[in-house]
């Protein structure tokens, strides 16, 4: 399965990809939503995985300008923040996953597989702040 | 609680009652001007027209009394005149007609007294005295012919001033009568005098007319004050009665005085004209004043009831509307007090998630390192210290756990991402919350009741939140309990369309300044093993949910919790 991760911190992303990479995904990343657009508008992604807030392109244009070329694509959110109308707005807009920083690699791996099969429902338990 | 505390309006003791209660305004003080302000405006009138009432019936009373005073005095005083006029007219008659030889004829005289006596009534006798004060004749029961008259003074008045009335005397006859005399000149310049004498009890009849009451009393006195006529308050003929002399007048006076012996009078009085005399009319004013007295004690009866009923109207409408004034005022302070903390609330959200999302994006990054670490320690083949080295990354892990949990906490503190409404029976969440503490509940020896109302309805809400709930009131209240101590939740429904959660224990309990505090972020009493949090987030979802939170606390006694929620999600 192919991945593209989009956060403006090059650290954090890159070392997730190395991180999926070694559990059999092929992860990419991009350290800013421009970039991102560019590389996923060839369709070769099946799940990106985008920082809500970043400078410039944040990641609901990403998700709505990837969509128009390539709307089978999987999203799945990540943010630092998060609030009700960012949520609500995203999955209006079509994203499946909705998950806070930090992650745990194995949740995020359930959430980008959901993406996939567009399955993925609203963030479990253990990622809320029960 | 005693009478005097249940009588006393609450703003009474509003600094008593709530002693940090700065209130900006004194109940006390606006109960007082409010009752200051009333009571002067009704009672003033009140006041002046009862006032005025017994001022103006006391002068009806007394013109009432004194108008037929004066017309009893003038008409008496007329008559007594009359009566002296026409003796005296009398007399000019005589001595106008007849000539002093006829005069001087003792036979002559006594016909002509026989006849004064049938026609006029009142003559005792009558003389005839020349110039040099002898008395050529005389008729009447004495025997005083010849007798010499010139060294009296009324002898030496009628020679000055033609006509003479004396004042009443006993004289050689030895009971009270009176004397006119008239001087007649003669044409060769000599001139005589005739003196009669005049019994006074036509006099005395006269003084008394007969519509006087008991209290009353009608006599004649002389310029000195001395008695002509008897007196039933002041005594026989002659004696003294000066200070009826004190206002002398021809024309009627009445006025109001206290005698010598103490009465209180109504006097009337008029000096009678061409006499010594003046007519006296006195009546006791007690017998007036007692239906004044009556009319009295009844209009300060009516004004006291009046007072009494206007009073208690004024301090029920003066307490009400100051208790209502009061109250008012606490409910704008506590809407106030909730802004205030809204707001505050409100603010430290916003910096909270502000501060949460700066450390949540590097702690995502030492999250992705330690992870990357500990996947490389993993797929290295052993190395020395590779045991110690995943424990380290492990550790680091833990903590970046432990820091996310706190971030996000605080971001739930400002938001709840996810606000999710199912279908809940308050009962059986608050058991499985309940099993998180079973272990300690078990150790501790602490009981744990559980009493749940039949029917109870299900609600709408969010399961993971209200599981925060009752898990951070349950939390402190086994924090609270002694070993061995008990708490008791009661789940019951309000009207149907609530259902309240009631968590009572027998812990230590909290002063009434920490009372205040619980809700507030960062307060806490367990010192470094409480965040501080955990009620405030617990308002706050409850707020969210629509619900109320309510809690009463006693020291030493214990705390209870009531959570309301409804039975319907908010709109």
């Amino acid at each position: 399965m192919r991945i593209l991760l989009v956060d403006d911190e090059f650290e954090l992303v890159s070392a997730m990809a190395e991180r999926l990479n070694m559990r059999g995904l092929e992860a990419d990343y991009a350290t800013s939503g421009k970039a991102a657009v560019e590389k996923a508008r060839q369709c070769q992604y099946d799940v990106l995985v985008v920082d809500l807030k970043m400078p410039g392109m944040d990641g609901m244009e990403v998700m709505r300008q990837v969509k128009e070329k390539c709307p089978d694509t999987g999203f799945v959110f990540l943010t630092g923040y998060g609030s009700e109308d960012q949520k609500s707005a995203s999955e209006a807009a079509g994203a499946t996953c909705y998950l806070m920083k930090p992650v745990k690699i194995s949740v995020l791996m359930e959430k980008i597989d959901a993406a996939a099969q567009s399955a993925c429902t609203i963030p479990g338990k253990d990622n809320s702040d029960a | 609680m005693p009478f005097n505390l249940r009588i006393t309006p609450k703003f009474w003791r509003q600094f008593e009652v709530d002693s940090p209660h700065r209130g900006f305004i004194n109940y006390r003080r606006m109960w007082w001007q409010c009752v200051i302000v009333m009571a002067s405006v009704c009672l003033l009138p009140l006041m002046i027209t009862t006032v005025i009432n017994a001022y103006q019936y006391q002068e009806v009373l007394k013109s009432e009394n004194i108008a037929p005073a004066d017309r009893l005095v003038s008409n008496t005083a007329r008559s007594i005149s009359f009566f002296l006029e026409e003796r005296r007219s009398a007399l000019d008659f005589v001595v106008q007609e007849r000539s002093l030889e006829d005069l001087a004829d003792g036979k002559n005289l006594a016909r002509l007294l026989y006849r004064l006596k049938q026609v006029f009534g009142g003559f005792i006798d009558i003389g005839v005295i020349d110039s040099l004060g002898v008395q050529l004749s005389y008729a009447g029961p004495l025997d005083l012919q010849g007798k010499n008259y010139s060294r009296q003074s009324w002898f030496h008045e009628v020679m000055i001033r033609g006509v003479y009335i004396s004042d009443v005397f006993m004289g050689f006859r030895g009971y009270p009568h009176f004397v006119i005399a008239l001087k007649h000149d003669l044409e060769d310049g000599d001139y005589y005098i005739v003196r009669a004498t005049i019994d006074t009890q036509v006099f005395n009849d006269l003084a008394r007319p007969l519509n006087i009451g008991p209290a009353s009393d009608t006599f004649v006195v002389n310029v000195e004050g001395v008695l002509q006529t008897p007196s039933k308050f002041y005594g026989p003929v002659l004696q003294k009665a000066q200070w009826t002399t004190d206002s002398e007048s021809f024309h009627t006076t009445v006025k109001e005085l206290v005698d010598p012996a103490g009465r209180s009078l109504i006097m009337g009085s008029r000096k009678i004209d061409n006499s010594p005399f003046m007519f006296v009319y006195v009546h006791e004013t007690r017998g007036i004043l007692a239906g004044w007295f009556a009319l009295r004690s009844k209009l300060i009866g009516f004004f006291v009831i009046s007072t009494i009923i206007v009073m208690l109207v004024i301090l029920g409408v003066c307490t009400y509307l100051v208790s209502a004034v009061f109250e008012a005022d606490k409910i704008r302070e506590a809407v106030l007090h909730k802004v205030e903390y809204t707001n505050k609330l409100a603010s430290l959200g916003r910096l909270a998630a502000g501060v949460a999302h700066e450390i949540n994006n590097p702690l995502a990054i030492i999250n992705e390192k330690a992870g990357l670490l500990e996947d490389l320690i993993h797929l290295t083949e052993d190395f020395p210290q590779k045991t110690k080295a995943h424990e380290i990354t492990q550790s680091i892990l833990g903590s970046v756990d432990r820091c996310s949990t706190i971030t996000h906490r605080l971001l739930g503190f400002a938001r709840h991402i996810d606000v999710n409404f199912e279908t809940i029976y308050l009962d059986a969440l608050v058991k499985n919350v309940l099993g998180f503490l079973d272990k300690e509940s078990h150790y501790r020896e602490i009981k744990v009741h559980v009493e749940v109302e039949e029917n109870l309805p299900a609600i709408e809400s969010d399961r993971g939140q209200l599981q925060q709930v009752f898990l951070n009131i349950l939390n402190n209240a086994f924090a609270a309990v002694e070993d061995g101590g008990e708490i008791k939740i009661g789940i019951y429904s309000i009207n149907g369309n609530k259902v309240a959660v009631r968590i009572d224990d027998n812990g230590c309990g909290m002063p009434p300044e920490h009372m205040k505090l619980i809700f507030e972020p960062f307060f806490s009493t367990k010192g470094r093993k409480g965040t501080g949090l955990g009620l405030s987030i617990t308002y706050g979802i409850i707020k969210k949910l629509n619900g109320s939170i309510e809690v009463n606390s006693q020291e030493g006694i214990g705390t209870t919790f009531i959570v309301t929620l409804p039975v319907k999600r908010p709109a």
